[in-house]
């Protein structure tokens, strides 16, 4: 009876994947992401200092940004000197960058994008039309704010900021990191339905399963 | 050119004719004759190309109006062939036959204009709109701002200036007499 | 001597070769920053990484060769370093050198690329079989002359024990292998330019073309091995190239004055010129090293080696 009901509550627990077609269901995971917590106080600061030393960065250009990106890399800028360097794929990276505004079409690569990331990840919101929307505010396809869909650890205002803006945000990402503020993962797992539900009210044709692991 | 623009007037009655310069012309054909008119066109006028095809809602004639513009590698020259379609039946030949490429922008015509192309492979797969479900956003009559307000989260405390007042306060506040701007079609 | 204290000093070795390794891929993007005119990371920023990767909260599996993937890959690395007696005379450097243990090293240097290719192609992305293949056929190009050129030296100091080999080369420096035999070290300097993977030959992990090859599905902790292997099996390939053609060393202060000379011949060619496509640089390997190597042999074999 105990053993029933427990397992009625997994069942409950369980992402139902609705949008996948019935037979290709069993292929993709329908477990929950769990929130992990954080080592002890010391190591956990030592980890941060590593992990802020060390920032892989994950680059969504989607729209102007992706032009203010590429100068970061030249030697005008040079952000490896901070210990940033470009990551072609998101399993590796730990930052993800939003270059700009972003359409519904965009978003759903988004999501995906981050989901596949390896925690802990930070994500850094370039550009006015990330924050409220810019100068596409009354757009039929661009979203107004980031923080609905995923969470934003940093905000680089302006439209565009410049390189040097950028490298201000990445310090200002930094010293929240070492000061162990950045816990966007585990926020996500936490509010993991109100997310799905605000990127579900916008990505109609949602065929991904509900979590991309 | 005026050579071509007169046999084709001869061939058919031209509805409007303008010269933007040299090298641009545009003229509007009965949506009847348009199939007629592209094929002669780029079959014994040397007009091969295709650019772009692209379409404008007139709201207020309850008409949308077509464009096809082609070019003419030997001689240098474009031609926009224009056409009306009703607004409310929108629904017109397709020509992926004489172009290829054709059928791509009959597909993004239809999901943002809601024009049908019958007939032409692939129209009605959305092109970026993934899953849309309301009426065609290029059509003058969807309120995008209320859409926008309805369905994205709106971040409060967003000020708004008009950039002609907000200009002229910053910029010209100490010339009161300075000429206004004026636009070459004024 | 009793074999837990010979481990003990092999494990010791081991984290010498890393920690060296390591350091000198940070010398090298330092380098390689310099040359764009930029100021570049700083020397120790690969442990930084090494600790980044492993820190992260959670890992994505693709299955059990996916687990062994990297797994391979560091036994390949330090399969490599563990029998090549790095500091000749020293008990504490030797290793597990043994009779016939160059022939072992070779067959080392392919394995942690097979055991790769096994685990990345379980992680299903299109790119790491492209990845693999590039990198499979580029080391079976490198391997031709490398070959060849060991065959040489078997041939001149008939042995195949690197230990008896760096003791022929003692005495002056002009017993080395670079002066008694270099058509043979022209072939295996340049398949060493393969086998370091730097600019030209650096199609197999270019990230802009296929990002970053076959660990593009490595994350976290898997990452985290690999890098550590690079550091490890960059030691081991210098040493062994060290041994072979460069009169090995007699203490560490020589094995780390030898071992980045060699680095640096294979970085400046790497800061100096672009990509070779996979075609071409396949070509390039089985054309004029190769050659090279055939010379050497038929060299050695005509004018005899030094025994």
């Amino acid at each position: 009876m105990n053993k029933k009901h427990n397992d009625e509550i997994e069942n409950q627990m369980k992402l139902a994947n609705e949008s996948l077609p019935e037979r290709e269901r069993a292929l993709f995971a329908d477990e929950r992401p769990s929130t992990v917590e954080a080592f002890n106080k010391y190591y956990e600061g030592f980890l941060n200092w590593a992990r802020s030393r060390s920032l892989w960065m994950l680059a969504f250009g989607t729209g102007c940004g992706a032009t203010e990106l590429r100068p970061l890399m030249t030697s005008r800028y040079d952000m490896s000197r901070y210990g940033i360097a470009p990551r072609p794929t998101p399993r590796q990276a730990s930052v993800f960058v939003i270059g700009g505004y972003a359409s519904i079409k965009t978003i759903k690569r988004i999501v995906r994008s981050y989901e596949q990331m390896q925690g802990p990840k930070y994500v850094i919101a370039l550009g006015s039309c990330t924050i409220n929307g810019g100068m596409y505010f009354d757009s039929y396809n661009t979203i107004n704010r980031l923080d609905y869909y995923i969470p934003v650890d940093v905000y680089i205002a302006g439209c565009m900021p410049r390189p040097e803006a950028l490298i201000a945000g990445f310090n200002r990402l930094k010293e929240k990191i070492r000061a162990g503020e950045c816990e966007g993962m585990n926020l996500y797992v936490e509010k993991f339905d109100w997310y799905k539900e605000n990127q579900k009210q916008i990505i109609k044709d949602w065929n991904m399963p509900d979590y991309n692991w | 050119m005026e050579q071509l623009i007169k046999k084709i007037n001869g061939m058919i009655r031209l509805r409007a004719y303008k010269k933007q310069r040299e090298s641009l012309h545009f003229f509007t054909v009965e949506e009847a004759q348009l199939e007629m008119i592209l094929s002669h066109l780029k079959n014994y006028e040397g007009f091969t190309h295709l650019a772009f095809l692209q379409a404008v809602d007139f709201i207020e004639d309850g008409k949308f109006q077509l464009t096809y513009m082609l070019y003419n590698y030997e001689t240098k020259m474009n031609i926009g062939v224009l056409t009306l379609i009703d607004r409310e039946e929108a629904e017109t030949a397709s020509i992926h036959k004489l172009w290829a490429h054709a059928w791509q922008y009959q597909r993004e015509i239809h999901e943002m204009y809601g024009i049908d192309f019958p007939g032409s492979p692939r129209v009605k797969e959305s092109f970026v709109l993934e899953g849309w479900e309301e009426m065609p956003p290029m059509r003058r009559d969807f309120d995008t701002k209320e859409y926008s307000e309805r369905t994205f989260y709106q971040r409060p405390g967003r000020s708004t200036n008009d950039p002609a007042e907000y200009m002229k306060e910053k910029l010209y506040r100490n010339y009161p007499q300075s000429p206004a701007i004026r636009r070459d079609d004024e | 001597m009793s074999i837990w204290l010979k481990v003990l000093y092999a494990a010791i070795s081991v984290s010498v070769a890393t920690v060296y390794g390591l350091t000198l891929g940070g010398i090298v993007r330092k380098i390689y920053a310099r040359v764009h005119g930029r100021f570049g990371p700083p020397v120790w920023q690969p442990f930084l990484d090494i600790i980044q990767t492993h820190s992260r909260r959670v890992a994505v599996s693709h299955g059990n060769m996916f687990l062994l993937g990297p797994v391979f890959r560091l036994a390949g690395g330090l399969g490599t370093y563990l029998f090549i007696p790095v500091i000749f005379g020293s008990a504490l450097f030797s290793n597990f050198s043994m009779a016939g243990d160059l022939l072992l090293v070779m067959y080392f240097v392919f394995f942690g690329q097979l055991g790769m290719a096994l685990g990345a192609g379980q992680g299903g992305h299109p790119y790491s079989p492209l990845g693999i293949a590039r990198g499979l056929a580029q080391m079976s190009t490198f391997e031709v002359p490398f070959s060849l050129a060991v065959i040489s030296v078997a041939i001149q100091y008939n042995s195949l024990n690197i230990t008896s080999i760096v003791a022929a080369q003692q005495g002056s420096f002009l017993n080395w292998t670079l002066f008694t035999n270099p058509l043979a070290v022209v072939a295996a300097m340049i398949s060493l330019l393969g086998m370091n993977m730097h600019s030209p030959f650096s199609i197999v992990l270019a990230p802009q073309e296929i990002p970053i090859g076959p660990p593009i599905e490595m994350n976290s902790s898997f990452l985290g091995i690999l890098q550590t292997n690079r550091g490890l099996f960059a030691a081991a390939k210098l040493v062994l190239f060290m041994n072979l053609f460069f009169g090995g060393a007699t203490n560490l202060l020589e094995m780390v004055a030898k071992t980045f000379f060699i680095y640096m011949f294979s970085v400046f060619v790497g800061a100096a010129y672009p990509r070779f496509r996979p075609e071409q640089s396949f070509r390039f390997f089985l054309k004029w090293p190769t050659i090279a190597g055939i010379l050497s042999i038929i060299f050695i074999a005509y004018f005899g080696g030094t025994s």
